[in-house]
């Protein structure tokens, strides 16, 4: 642990602090007290539920947002930002949770995009170009050919470039949001080397996650927001977790992942030999009525491909799916849907919902044909009906009229929820269900999910959250490139055992 | 509130069925009415009744009978097609070959009558061009996935040429006189075309499909979203193939009562027309990026412009100017939306800074 106590050696002075801001949008006030204090050298967690001001927050350093009031230094320097450039001019790099790189230029071209290093004739150098990227990435640990084309690169790839650039831009404060919702582990132990790599050559890095393992491994220091405030700061070394959440969440929160035992009944879903060449090959499970089955595995291991090759989004070459002794017709989701089947995917703003509808017309989406009659949807059965699925749910929304797209992450995963279970299905997928969602949400549909298992509903639930695949399946399938390579009951599923056949299936299948 | 929300403290008890009872505590308030009528399509409706009094007032000639029997007849065309073209921008995509379309009808119903064939036949052979020529459209866009800017500037030009082609230059006029005189007739003394009533019974048809029907919600969740759409079991493919078979017949229709109505089959009947159609269609506040429209604010756009139009020619107003007009309005109808909230948000901006304790 670095020396941090008071008294022997006075920190050093922040390279960024914010105090008091304020920004308001409409009636909403977003951002209430938006106030943090970042110092070179030290990784600086950034907490709080959703819609507690985090990405406001960001925004404002960014140069997104201008602030309605507020102090905000650069080096003991006040700044206004006008724009993005403003920001990245006195040193500060963001990097997004899903970046953006132009997918026809090639690394090197996306490092450099407008400050090209130029050569004789004032024309672009490419082999200083190239080498300037190699010697980023040297520095960085990280072997990635610059030559290399930005389309197809992982997630974490990208991240990792646009580390790069912003290193090659002279970042004294790197932000990175929620960088590792979408990684797999062993993604996350290099992002981190990284990450600490920079604090030794004395970055500040704002580093924000909903993951408390992530933030005690990597953290100095952790901010804790809610409502818009600043509640606390505090040295990582010097509290818990459980006293982080109460801050977090004004409350106690009693346990995260509580699957109650539910009667497990007949067969509902049955997966026979599913092969999609390339993608997945003899898929074989089943889900019985009251169970939660997990399907673990790394990030592109292939879950959510066989996920939607059962509900009839994508095709599949060979296999069948049974839904209650019943062939389910391939690539066909209504056919899906109209045998009781239910989707909650993994994208919620692309795949989940329609942002600019109502939470009403998202809600009765899926319940249009069973609300028309003679071939019309009755208008009040369908407010009601939208009505009382978001009440069930408790979706927080000012009005069923607001477009999804106002409502906090939370609460729009729940909408997803109740349009589904307002098809009163008999199988349900989940896939990831808790990404990017607070912790005070989480656990509600952690509580929703044993509940409708416990209604008798087949759940599978596809989650890269070790501790959620743990705490809520009965039965954990673990696939790697593309196959099952373990098959875990709840009392064999440990987080060892899970990981090392996500990772390693060569020697677990002796 | 009725007490049983006291017991809605956690999802889990939410989910227990006697708590469908507090379903009754749902407001369901005026909110809705001040809604509908501040709403888009009302201000449309406001703008159009305005235009017609101002023209009453100031037009010399506008207020007579005969100007009800002129204006609508010359807006049936465009407020025909664009009922399809709503639900096919509404959905994301476009469709420019219509007035192509309704050419190439003009020009095969002439050539059919002159070869002898009876002219019940011949209308209906018109028809099922039109919806050959959209399914031509449809399989291109909806099948193949092709965009449907491109396909449809295409098969602008393709069934143009078709046309063409069909009837050379050559005209047709000898229509059997009973049914071009129907296509002018009036219903009684009212002024009113008596085809109205079949397109009145159109626009009311493609008004319950958008709005009323699971077909029509499915599009605008297309329009904005095809992956989620999809997520929901909506067949995108399907519904677009079907949008534009739909717009090739009544594309078809257009054609048949141009031909009929100046009693003359022309390879260039009704060219031009698609830009007139999706003017229409976007002064009357569907989006051109999809999701959002809705069928009475297109007809209160396309009669909006339709009155323009006449009051100005009536007031002897060059046709270069009444282009010019009608590009203004469509660029206003455009910009005005974002300028109002622009200002909205400035004012707030400037009450909360006020509001703010000064440092």
């Amino acid at each position: 642990m670095r020396d941090d106590t008071p008294g022997l050696e006075s920190p050093p002075p922040p390279v960024l602090s914010l105090s008091g801001a304020v920004k308001t949008f409409g009636p909403v006030v977003a951002l209430a007290d938006g106030t943090v204090e970042i110092r070179p050298g030290e990784i600086h967690a950034l907490v709080g539920e959703n819609g507690a001001g985090k990405s406001t927050l960001v925004k404002i350093l960014a140069g997104l947002y201008h602030p309605d009031a507020g102090e905000f230094e650069v080096e003991g320097r006040p700044v206004s930002f006008r724009t993005v450039a403003d920001s990245k001019a006195v040193g500060i790099s963001v990097i997004y949770q899903e970046p953006t790189l132009f997918p026809d230029l090639t690394v090197a071209e996306n490092i450099f995009i407008g400050r090209q290093p130029r050569g004789r004739l004032g024309l672009i150098s490419r082999n200083e170009m190239r080498a300037q990227a190699d010697r980023l990435f040297e520095r960085l640990g990280v072997p990635i050919d610059p030559d290399r084309i930005a389309e197809g690169l992982s997630i974490a790839d990208q991240q990792i470039i646009e580390i790069a650039k912003a290193i090659s831009l002279d970042a004294k404060v790197l932000i990175m949001d929620e960088p590792t919702a979408a990684l797999s582990g062993v993604e996350v132990d290099r992002l981190f080397a990284v990450a600490r790599n920079l604090r030794d050559r004395g970055a500040g890095i704002l580093f924000i996650s909903h993951r408390f393992d992530e933030i005690f491994a990597l953290t100095d220091r952790i901010t804790v927001m809610r409502d818009g405030r600043y509640i606390a700061t505090h040295d990582t070394a010097a509290v818990s977790a459980p006293e982080i959440v109460r801050e977090m969440v004004g409350r106690d929160i009693a346990q995260l992942f509580p699957k109650e035992p539910a009667e497990i009944g007949e067969v509902v879903l049955e997966v026979a030999g599913l092969t999609r060449a390339g993608v997945f090959a003899d898929i074989d499970f089943e889900v019985r009525a009251g169970e939660i089955v997990a399907l673990a595995g790394l990030v592109g291991a292939g879950r959510t491909e066989v996920a939607r090759a059962v509900f009839g989004i994508d095709a599949y070459d060979r296999g069948s799916v049974r839904l209650l002794g019943a062939q389910v017709r391939a690539r066909n989701p209504q056919a899906a849907i109209d045998a009781g089947m239910g989707f909650v995917p993994e994208d919620r703003r692309k795949q989940g919902l329609v942002m600019d509808l109502s939470v009403t017309r998202n809600v009765s989406l899926t319940l249009r044909n069973t609300l028309a009659r003679f071939g019309l949807i009755n208008g009040a059965r369908e407010r009601r009906e939208a009505a009382e699925w978001s009440q069930r749910l408790q979706v927080k929304t000012g009005s069923p009229d607001y477009a999804v797209s106002t409502l906090s992450g939370g609460n729009q995963q729940k909408v997803v929820l109740a349009k589904w279970l307002a098809t009163e299905p008999k199988f349900l997928i989940v896939d990831e269900p808790t990404r990017g969602i607070d912790v005070g949400t989480k656990s509600e549909v952690h509580r929703l999910l044993s509940d409708l298992a416990g209604r008798g509903i087949a759940i599978l639930m596809i989650s890269s959250e070790l501790p959620e695949v743990l705490g809520m399946a009965d039965r954990v399938l673990v696939m790697h490139e593309g196959r099952i390579t373990a098959r875990l009951d709840r009392a064999d599923a440990t987080p060892e055992a899970v990981m090392h056949a996500a990772t390693a299936s060569m020697e677990h299948s002796a | 509130m009725s007490e049983t929300n006291t017991k809605e403290s956690t999802a889990t008890s939410v989910l227990s069925a006697d708590t469908t009872k507090t379903l009754r505590d749902e407001p369901r308030g005026r909110t809705g009415w001040s809604r509908i009528l501040l709403g888009r399509d009302a201000i449309m409706i406001y703008a159009l009744i305005a235009t017609i009094v101002v023209a009453m007032i100031s037009v010399p000639r506008f207020a007579s009978p005969v100007t009800t029997g002129f204006l609508l007849l010359d807006v049936i065309p465009v407020l025909l097609i664009a009922m399809p073209m709503t639900l096919i921008i509404i959905t994301g995509e476009i469709d420019l070959s219509v007035a192509s379309i309704a050419g190439l009808t003009s020009a095969s119903i002439g050539v059919l009558w002159q070869a002898g064939f009876d002219i019940g036949l011949v209308l209906v052979l018109g028809v099922v061009i039109g919806l050959v020529a959209g399914a031509f459209n449809g399989f291109l866009v909806a099948v193949i996935g092709l965009p449907s800017l491109a396909v449809t500037i295409g098969t602008l030009a393709l069934f143009r040429g078709l046309a063409l082609v069909v009837i050379g230059d050559n005209a047709v006029a000898n229509f059997p006189p009973e049914l071009t005189g129907f296509f002018t007739s009036k219903l009684g003394a009212t002024g009113i075309p008596t085809v109205m009533i079949g397109v009145v019974i159109i626009v009311l048809a493609f008004g319950v499909v958008l709005h009323f029907t699971p077909f029509g919600r499915g599009l605008y969740a297309l329009g904005y979203s095809p992956e989620a759409a999809r997520f929901v079991g909506i067949h995108v493919a399907r519904s677009k193939f079907w949008l534009y078979v739909a717009s090739g017949g009544v594309s078809a229709l257009a054609g048949i009562f141009w031909t009929l109505r100046y009693s003359s089959a022309r390879s260039d009947n009704a060219s031009g027309l698609e830009l007139a159609v999706i003017a229409a269609v976007l002064l009357g506040g569907v989006s051109i990026f999809g999701g959002k429209g809705s069928i009475p604010g297109v007809v209160a756009g396309v009669l909006l412009i339709g009155t323009i139009n006449y009051a100005l020619r009536l007031g002897r107003v060059s046709d270069v100017v009444l282009i010019i007009v009608t590009g203004t309005l469509l660029i206003a109808s455009v910009i005005t939306p974002s300028i109002a909230d622009a200002i909205r948000r400035r004012r707030h901006d400037q009450r909360l800074r006020r509001s703010l304790p000064q440092a």
